[in-house]
């Protein structure tokens, strides 16, 4: 059932079968339909975009994927399984990490500590061990440090190591968000508005990134977007949703081509 | 440590011997990697710790990337070259290609697509080792113009896994091959070179025209590495930081000439955003700065001050006004009475030593300062707190030491002594003229410019007017020969004068005062967005952009006030009274090395801004209020676009000048 087949795209990147597969969603709250029958799927080693005019239901279903929502109706498999009603944690676990749209770090925290809490998941020891530094927490912490600075040397954040975050500016704050993220060292990343309200040179150092991170890792990347430039620029795959459904999938030129999409996005006059 | 020093001072009771037995730079990595194997070569902080190189690994490392680019096909004589930021695999590649028989040619990091083709066409590089994928991508653009260019190493291959690999490979797989290739062939490339090969060629920024290549051979820098190593006892446990840009040929004598030949550590920031952390992390015995990086210290100092409390303030204020009359006169030996020493100590617990700790400088043993006149205020500071800021005169085509002041021997006015070894005279139109081991082989292709620089006997024209001053033989740097000139008056037109004195004020970033052959002054100013802004913002002053603040009414009176303060100290000068300033104004862009008007080593263009602006100049001169103009400029991508703004022309008043500026000059 599911697609193992391998693509190699124009750029020379391998990306491989379906990874996650969404089948038949449908989400409500309340009377609402935020999501209605919607299916597609993710590929290893992809960057998907979700995309759609405000209140389509992009963020929505990025938390369907993520598994914070559960939808009424449908089935969301993942790595060949059916996934089950799961906790946040229990999601992490699987190899997920997201980014918010209104940025949720510790502001009050150093930059280094944030992307620290990014490692949890790999701790092992018990918190007693680790308040009082003993035995293997203490190697288990330089460990897991070390890879903190790899993310850290990685987004060149290195000079605001040490800072709190809560005095950092805006697009400096989405990165260490994304280091976060990166820490956890996911197989699947969620990148909800990565760009939004930055300038075009903060826009450009993201994207840069995103790719980059994409490239190095071969991290599959799920990603909502406005700017529709970077969305263009960035995905291999791109579904359109308006109101809901979803009104287009393929690559960026089959959706720019898309008669539905452009009256989406542009409005059509109701005669 | 203490082991290696022991060892260090074994090997100095034989060193006399030693000397004469070591001509080139590689030997002495040889006699490093013997005398002190565990001793740290290299330092860099990367992911949030220092690594280190002892000098056995790095002359093992510095074999392998030898033996790899041999293997590559590199041949003797050929240029490699070398493209980043300081990074310790960037200096041991350049000793590797030498290792190699071929020659060094680090660039400028910020140079961009055309100057590095420029570069590159001009001395056949054959090689390119760049840092990242950004250097890579400046080589790539330009690299079917480039003939004979055949392989680019990168240091770090991030960005780079989908680019043509036949053409390109990571300095990891060189060394790879390396490791197994036949040492025969190097040590037999080794044993050809003498202290006349070429070392090292770096392009000189050039304040006109285009980039030179300056060859030096391994006798130029090492017997001026050996000079001046002596000259300040430098010491194989003493530590630099490795900041400034690895084309200037000060970086290339402090990292590989005097760290080679003394054998004491190079220490490489975690990036360019970090040097004042790292700065203060690895404290450096060994420091040398451009003024500009003193002044910017001193500007970051004084903004947190003028946001302290009360206390401290009066504190800080109450104590460097002691400091000023006190710390230089305890520098230089001098008899200090009880009092003000024990004063000074307090001062030293309460407030030097913390703001010493703050700038990274507690352990400096040796300071120097070079490139640009410094002025005397920015240079006396440092000194009143206790650092041993010295300055030193030097040009790549020396490479580096014409002179330096000896300890007890400062002064902000004079630029020292000649070092050990070099020969100066003062020509007849007041150009200095200087012959040193140090003094370069030739431009390279360039018989012209080489001929018109250094005659037959070996005397190397500076293109800086000076004299040497009869009573204590120091050296006094006046301009630029071509830039300084006379008022239509007659009177002597020094404007680098004036302008070192508008630029302490940390408001004042940069200035160029125009007047040569003119009846009046009138200066362009830049102001400091840090200083300014944060006057502004404490101010509630609103403000979009730099074009904005800087034509900001109260901007534009803060500095009148500082222009005139200027006039009032160069009115003292008998000499160079005339060259006060009538009208300024402050200049709606910074002036920038991407828009050529300054050299990539931050000096200004002089002609260049003159030409360009020459609509603004017009207007200073003439009685118009404001001057509306249009300035091309290119942005960091290297796109063009266009600046259009209206600048206000602004009075400052002068003190008037009696004759003595005029018979001063007859």
């Amino acid at each position: 059932m599911l697609d193992t087949d391998t693509i190699t795209t124009p750029d020379g990147r391998t990306i491989g079968g379906t990874v996650m597969d969404l089948r038949n969603i449908t989400l409500r709250f309340g009377g609402v339909e935020a999501i209605k029958d919607i299916s597609f799927d993710i590929r290893e080693g992809e960057i998907r975009a979700i995309i759609g005019p405000n209140g389509a239901g992009k963020s929505s279903m990025l938390n369907v994927i993520s598994g914070f929502y559960v939808p009424q109706e449908g089935e969301v498999w993942y790595r060949g399984k059916l996934r089950p009603k799961m906790k946040p944690y229990e999601v992490a676990q699987q190899g997920i990490a997201r980014t918010f749209q209104n940025i949720a770090l510790f502001e009050g925290m150093s930059v280094l500590d944030n992307v620290m809490t990014g490692r949890l998941g790999h701790m092992k020891t018990n918190m007693l061990s680790q308040a009082i530094w003993w035995g293997r927490a203490a190697k288990e912490e330089t460990e897991n440090r070390a890879a903190v600075e790899r993310v850290i040397d990685f987004l060149e954040i290195q000079a605001i190591r040490k800072t709190p975050v809560g005095r950092l500016p805006y697009g400096l704050k989405k990165r260490v968000e994304l280091a976060r993220a990166l820490a956890a060292e996911p197989s699947l990343l969620l990148l909800d508005e990565p760009m939004a309200g930055m300038n075009v040179e903060e826009k450009e150092d993201m994207s840069r990134f995103i790719l980059d991170v994409n490239d190095e890792f071969g991290t599959t990347i799920a990603l909502i977007e406005h700017d529709m430039g970077v969305v263009m620029d960035l995905s291999d795959r791109v579904v359109v949703m308006d109101y809901g459904r979803k009104i287009g999938d393929g690559t960026p030129d089959e959706v720019r081509n898309n008669q539905a999409v452009i009256d989406a996005y542009l409005g059509v006059a109701h005669d | 440590m203490v082991a290696s020093e022991a060892a260090f001072r074994q090997d100095r009771g034989g060193r006399t011997t030693d000397m004469t037995d070591l001509h080139t730079i590689p030997e002495f990595l040889d006699r490093n990697a013997t005398a002190f194997a565990d001793a740290p070569a290299y330092r860099e902080k990367e992911f949030g710790i220092w690594q280190q190189w002892t000098w056995d690994q790095a002359r093992t490392e510095i074999e392998e990337m030898a033996l790899g680019l041999i293997s590559l096909g590199l041949e003797i004589g050929e240029h490699v070259a070398v493209i980043g930021r300081n990074r310790p695999q960037l200096y041991m590649s350049m000793v590797a290609v030498q290792c190699a028989g071929a020659i060094p040619v680090p660039l400028y990091q910020d140079a961009v697509g055309e100057e590095i083709a420029y570069v590159l066409g001009h001395c056949s590089a054959k090689f390119v080792i760049a840092a990242d994928q950004e250097q890579v991508d400046k080589v790539e653009e330009v690299r079917d113009r480039i003939e004979g260019l055949r392989h680019i190493l990168y240091l770090d291959g991030r960005g780079l896994r989908k680019y043509d690999h036949s053409v390109m490979s990571s300095i990891a797989t060189l060394r790879e091959a390396g490791r197994t290739a036949d040492r025969a062939e190097m040590d037999r490339r080794r044993a050809q070179q003498t202290g006349a090969t070429t070392c090292v060629m770096l392009y000189t920024s050039g304040t006109t025209g285009k980039p030179k290549g300056v060859v030096l051979s391994h006798d130029n820098i090492v017997s001026t590495a050996l000079a001046s190593s002596g000259f300040d006892h430098l010491r194989q446990t003493d530590d630099v930081l490795a900041y400034l840009p690895m084309a200037w040929v000060g970086d290339f004598i402090f990292s590989i000439g005097q760290a080679m030949v003394t054998g004491f550590c190079v220490n490489c920031p975690e990036s360019a955003d970090t040097t004042m952390q790292d700065l203060r992390e690895i404290g450096p015995t060994y420091y040398f700065a451009p003024p500009r990086v003193f002044e910017t210290q001193l500007t970051n100092v004084m903004i947190r001050m003028e946001d302290a409390s009360k206390i401290k303030k009066a504190m800080f204020d109450h104590f460097m006004a002691h400091a000023k009359g006190v710390g230089p006169r305890l520098l230089d030996d001098e008899p200090v009475g009880l009092f003000d020493r024990m004063k000074y100590r307090l001062g030293e617990l309460l407030v030097f030593g913390p703001l010493k700790n703050t700038l990274g400088l507690s352990r400096v043993r040796v300071g120097y300062t070079a490139g640009e006149a410094i002025g005397p205020e920015l240079f006396d500071f440092y000194r009143s707190i206790g650092i041993n800021l010295k300055q030193l005169y030097g040009q790549t085509e020396a490479s580096v030491f014409i002179t330096q002041q000896k300890d007890h021997e400062v002064r902000s006015d004079t630029v020292g002594t000649p070092t050990p070894g070099v020969e100066l005279k003062i020509a007849e139109s007041g150009e200095v003229f200087y012959r040193s081991p140090g003094s370069f082989v030739e431009y390279y292709n360039n018989p012209e410019s080489t001929a018109s620089t250094k005659d037959a006997e070996g005397w190397v024209a500076t293109g800086d007017a000076g004299f040497i001053e009869p009573d204590t033989g120091h050296l006094r740097i006046i301009d630029r020969a071509k830039d300084v000139g006379k008022m239509a008056n007659g009177a002597l037109f020094a404007p680098k004068f004036v302008e070192n004195k508008l630029k302490f004020y940390p408001d004042i970033y940069e200035a160029v005062v125009f007047g040569n052959t003119r009846d009046r002054c009138v200066a362009f100013i830049n102001i400091d967005l840090t200083a300014v802004g944060n006057w502004a913002e404490r101010n509630n002053i609103a403000y979009a952009s730099y074009q904005e603040l800087a034509q900001h009414p109260r901007v534009l009176a803060t500095i009148t006030a500082h222009v005139e303060a200027v006039n009032k100290s160069v009115a003292e000068d008998d000499m160079l009274a005339g060259c006060q300033i009538h009208r300024f104004l402050v200049l709606h862009k910074q002036l920038d090395a991407d828009d050529d008007e300054m050299t990539r080593t931050q000096k200004v263009r002089r002609r260049i801004i003159e030409e360009k602006y020459a609509d603004l100049i017009e207007g200073l001169y003439g009685d118009v209020g404001e001057v509306y103009t249009e300035t091309d400029v290119t942005y960091e991508d290297g796109r063009k676009g266009k600046i259009k703004a209206t600048v206000k022309m602004c009075d400052a008043a002068v003190v008037p000048v009696t004759g003595k500026a005029l018979e001063a000059a007859e």
